[in-house]
């Protein structure tokens, strides 16, 4: 193991940053959520190569949560678009404003 | 240069590209599987960091079921059309593009002043992973986060009930009545 941790983390947060642009720019709900999966991707990458660094599981073993929940969310996430499909036959977040003022 | 080097640095360019590919195509399906092509990569860095356990698992949950359940939706909703260029509000693909650079630039600079780009991995992980990455996981998992593990379980249980709900058409009553007006209206036709 010869590369340095910091490019790791750098390389993580280019990625993170990377699913900010799609989550802010994109108007399909579907692209919005594939830019969070970025996102959290990117972040399990810095925890795991954290927990490297300190030469400790424990990252190892958050990375692994996070990877439940991220399963358990996407599950909700595309019942969710689905739903909204059926009722508005569109999945563009701008359609869905009725709870904005 | 080293064997880790050389990979690291065939895989995070990809792993950038993608990123980047999948943001500018237009089309659903396309950007679902330059997805794909970026969890690879990144399952590529786990193995890396001395993590087989979670490179095997990011390819079975990220790029196996997760992707494969995206695709799904996507191509069950059909909404692979793409989207208007026009942008809602004003100078948004800037100030998101000059955020997230700003982001990036401060991300170096803190790890510059922290911990360095020549810091290397402490030596040791070997004995840390032994007997192995897989069993000295299971050992930390099922010994120090038990209760969190069980409640996941819980978590997956919910999520799965919540998409059936979620999932299933309007509601029964409104179904139900919608074929009762249908036979009213085909035993009104059989006798005349």
């Amino acid at each position: 193991m010869r590369t340095p941790i910091a490019y790791f983390v750098l390389l993580s947060g280019i990625l993170f940053a990377l699913g900010t642009v799609g989550v802010l720019t994109r108007r399909s709900a579907l692209l919005i959520f594939m830019s969070v999966e970025l996102q959290l991707n990117a972040v399990n990458l810095s925890l795991v190569a954290f927990s490297r660094m300190h030469n400790e599981l424990d990252g190892q073993v958050l990375a692994f949560f996070s990877l439940v929940v991220a399963a358990a969310e996407v599950v909700v996430g595309l019942a969710i678009i689905v739903a909204m499909f059926r009722r508005r036959s569109s999945v563009d977040v701008d359609d869905a404003r009725e709870l904005r003022w | 240069m080293p064997l880790d080097d050389v990979v690291f640095w065939v895989f995070a360019p990809i792993a950038v590209a993608s990123a980047v590919a999948m943001l500018v195509m237009r089309s659903a399906v396309h950007a679902a599987l330059f997805l794909v092509v970026n969890f690879f990569c990144i399952a590529v860095m786990y193995l890396l960091l001395d993590a087989p356990f979670l490179f095997a698992v990011q390819i079975i949950v990220y790029a196996g079921a997760i992707m494969v359940l995206f695709l799904f939706v996507i191509m069950l909703l059909g909404v692979d059309r793409g989207e208007p260029v026009r942008e809602r509000l004003f100078a948004q693909r800037g100030l998101a593009l000059a955020l997230a650079g700003a982001f990036v630039v401060e991300l170096f600079v803190a790890l510059r002043a922290g911990i360095g780009f020549s810091t290397l991995a402490p030596e040791g992980f070997d004995v840390v992973n032994e007997p192995g990455n897989a069993q000295a996981l299971a050992k930390v998992l099922f010994q120090g986060y038990f209760f969190p593990f069980e409640v996941t379980s819980i978590l997956l249980i919910v999520a799965a009930v919540a998409a059936m709900v979620l999932g299933q058409r309007r509601s029964r009553a409104a179904t139900q009545a919608e074929l009762d007006a249908m036979q009213d209206e085909v035993q009104d036709e059989v006798p005349a």
